[in-house]
């Protein structure tokens, strides 16, 4: 197929509907409303449903109800009404229904701002919901990784019976690229015997949510985190980036990453040996593209005040390896800057 | 000797959890019947609520999910959405509608969301004990008002069906009680009603219940049975609040 130059708003709903979603619940809220703004032009055509909730919370619950019905649905909103959507989130994730969320993260906390951010990862990755549960959730770094994280989130969510969320940022939700369309590799999906179709001469379907006996409830947990095991032996993501002789490390996903690369780029032709490893997948992690002795620092470098930092700790091992750069609140960061604050970590070592 | 009654095949054979005297089993009975005459058990996912009725999905013979609190009418939109043939119900507590889901019944009925709402009112939280709810009548007992509410102080109950009934996508809106054996008919033949608006494809359609909380009113059945005809029915006043089908024009 070939390339189509399109906005990464309006690319995730190309996407959505090319993975065969037919429904949207969302709630306005910049930089992502034409997502629900293109989704309410095309979903009647063929078929499927679009419904502006009264807010994220009623958005969410739409969803929980649309993905506990058997459909392929989605929603998307940015920081603060993912806020507000914690409580469906943590209902899906103890149901097992598999539904997609697309955060176009912005600066927080509270109201914020409305420039690009990556201040959601502790809240989407670590989990803002009440309990014990996982989110998948996938970080593209440009509008054909938003496209085929899109579609791949609707097989993955379907195959495991998951929550998954695609964690860009106001940036790639803004920006145009081009883009290609493709079919994401094929999964193993498991039918919808559970979903709410009514009766149908068969089975009652009932989904729950509640467990008031604790020892049903720590079994059902223990069986949602032998699930997360799986996920994890089979899920995690990562690419590298001019990693093969390295040194030194930049750790970056996302919007981030990309400024970092062209920092790489610079930094090599200056003489540094320095590299990129960008995690794909934030949960499942990637800890062990982290594990590499021979990097004598990770510059972790994020749009947010250094919420990843723990995590590419536990990876090498070592927080004497981990540095931080980063800016937050919907301020960009530049090459020159990435490129200064290696330099003072790297020193001379060329 | 013929049967003359019989358990609705809308009904699970399972004892229930409700106290003595709870108006749910009489309820939970009126809708089960209601969905088996229409013909309907093949077809109807319920939506449970948050509240004592949130393990209503255990009593009914037809698909079931338990919703998040206050949320159910959201949860029934996403259904409904998906499957537009398919009878969708949501049954709700006055906690549940009233407070934390004020937003989502509100918006549900404006939208005219094909589904029907069975709302649930005896003026107080019963799973969590005993709490005030927006339905607790001035002067009743609750454990959060001890002395009794006090308007000053915490408000004016609110009539929820009168509510509901000013919104144009509401198409059949009425307030019954199960506090006697004529009440109850009534009360059936409101939610048998109701469904047919579903039915017909009209749009949202609604019944409040006035129902009895022996337990948390610290009333013997009996006597809380005479609470809701003494001093609910006189506050909540029965009766059709909009029917816009064409028996009701």
């Amino acid at each position: 197929m070939a390339k189509v130059l399109l906005k990464g708003n309006e690319a995730v709903v190309r996407a959505a509907i090319e993975a065969g979603c037919k429904y949207f619940f969302g709630y306005p809220i910049t930089p992502q409303n034409e997502i629900p703004e293109y989704f309410s032009k095309e979903l009647p055509k063929i078929g499927g449903a679009f419904v502006q909730g009264e807010s994220e919370v009623a958005s969410i619950n739409m969803l929980y109800g649309a993905a506990a019905a058997g459909a392929r649905a989605m929603t998307s909103s940015s920081s603060p009404g993912i806020a507000l959507m914690q409580e469906g989130i943590g209902y899906i994730s103890k149901a097992e229904v598999p539904a997609v969320i697309v955060n176009m993260m912005r600066g927080g906390p509270g109201l914020g701002g409305i420039q690009p951010s990556q201040a959601d990862y502790n809240m989407c990755v670590k989990g803002g919901s009440n309990g014990d549960y996982r989110n998948v959730v996938l970080a593209p770094g440009n509008v054909q990784e938003l496209v085929d994280m899109v579609q791949e989130a609707f097989d993955i969510a379907d195959q495991y019976g998951i929550l998954c969320i695609v964690l860009a940022d106001g940036l790639i939700g803004q920006m145009m690229e081009p883009v290609e369309l493709r079919k994401p590799k094929e999964r193993p999906i498991p039918a919808k015997d559970w979903a709410l179709t009514g009766r149908n001469g068969g089975k009652t379907h009932r989904v729950y949510n509640l467990k008031l006996q604790a020892p049903d409830l720590e079994k059902d947990n223990f069986d949602l985190f032998k699930k997360y095991e799986v996920i994890e032996k089979n899920e995690k993501r990562h690419e590298d980036y001019k990693m093969e002789d390295a040194e030194f490390a930049f750790a970056s996903y996302g919007t981030a990453s990309r400024v970092v690369r062209t920092a790489v780029d610079r930094l090599r032709e200056e003489g540094y040996k320095v590299g990129l490893v960008r995690p794909q997948t934030l949960w499942p992690f990637p800890y062990e593209a982290f594990d590499r002795p021979q990097i004598k620092k990770f510059m972790d470098i994020e749009l947010n005040m250094g919420q990843m930092v723990d995590d590419v700790v536990l990876g090498c091992g070592d927080k004497e390896k981990v540095e931080f750069f980063g800016h937050t609140g919907g301020v960009l960061i530049t090459v020159d800057e990435v490129c200064d604050f290696a330099k003072k970590i790297m020193g001379g070592a060329k | 000797m013929s049967v003359v009654f019989e358990r609705s095949k809308g009904l699970t054979d399972v004892k229930t959890h409700y106290c003595p005297g709870c108006s749910h089993g009489i309820v939970h009975r009126l809708l089960a019947e209601s969905v088996e005459e229409m013909g309907k058990l093949e077809d109807t996912i319920c939506i449970s609520p948050v509240g004592c009725a949130v393990l209503a999905l255990d009593y009914f013979e037809f698909d079931g999910i338990q919703a998040a609190h206050g949320r159910a009418p959201a949860t029934a939109t996403g259904i409904k959405r998906v499957h537009p043939d398919k009878t969708v119900i949501t049954y709700q507590g006055d906690g549940d509608l009233a407070s934390i889901g004020m937003c989502e019944i509100v918006h549900a009925a404006a939208r005219g969301e094909k589904i029907t709402t069975i709302f649930i009112n005896n003026g107080i939280y019963g799973m969590t004990g005993g709490q005030m709810a927006p339905t607790t009548l001035p002067g009743m007992k609750a454990t959060t008002a001890q002395l009794g509410r006090e308007v000053s102080l915490n408000g004016y109950p609110i009539r929820v069906a009168e509510l509901i009934a000013t919104l144009d996508g509401a198409k059949y809106v009425e307030r019954v009680a199960v506090d006697s054996p004529a009440d109850v008919i009534k009360a059936k033949a409101a939610i048998k009603k109701a469904l047919e608006v579903q039915e017909a494809g009209l749009g949202f359609s609604f019944v409040e219940v006035l129902c009895a909380c022996p337990t948390n009113w610290g009333k013997t059945p009996v006597d809380a049975l005479k609470f809701v005809k003494d001093e609910m029915i006189p506050y909540y006043p029965l009766g059709v609040k909009k029917d816009t089908t064409k028996e009701g024009q």
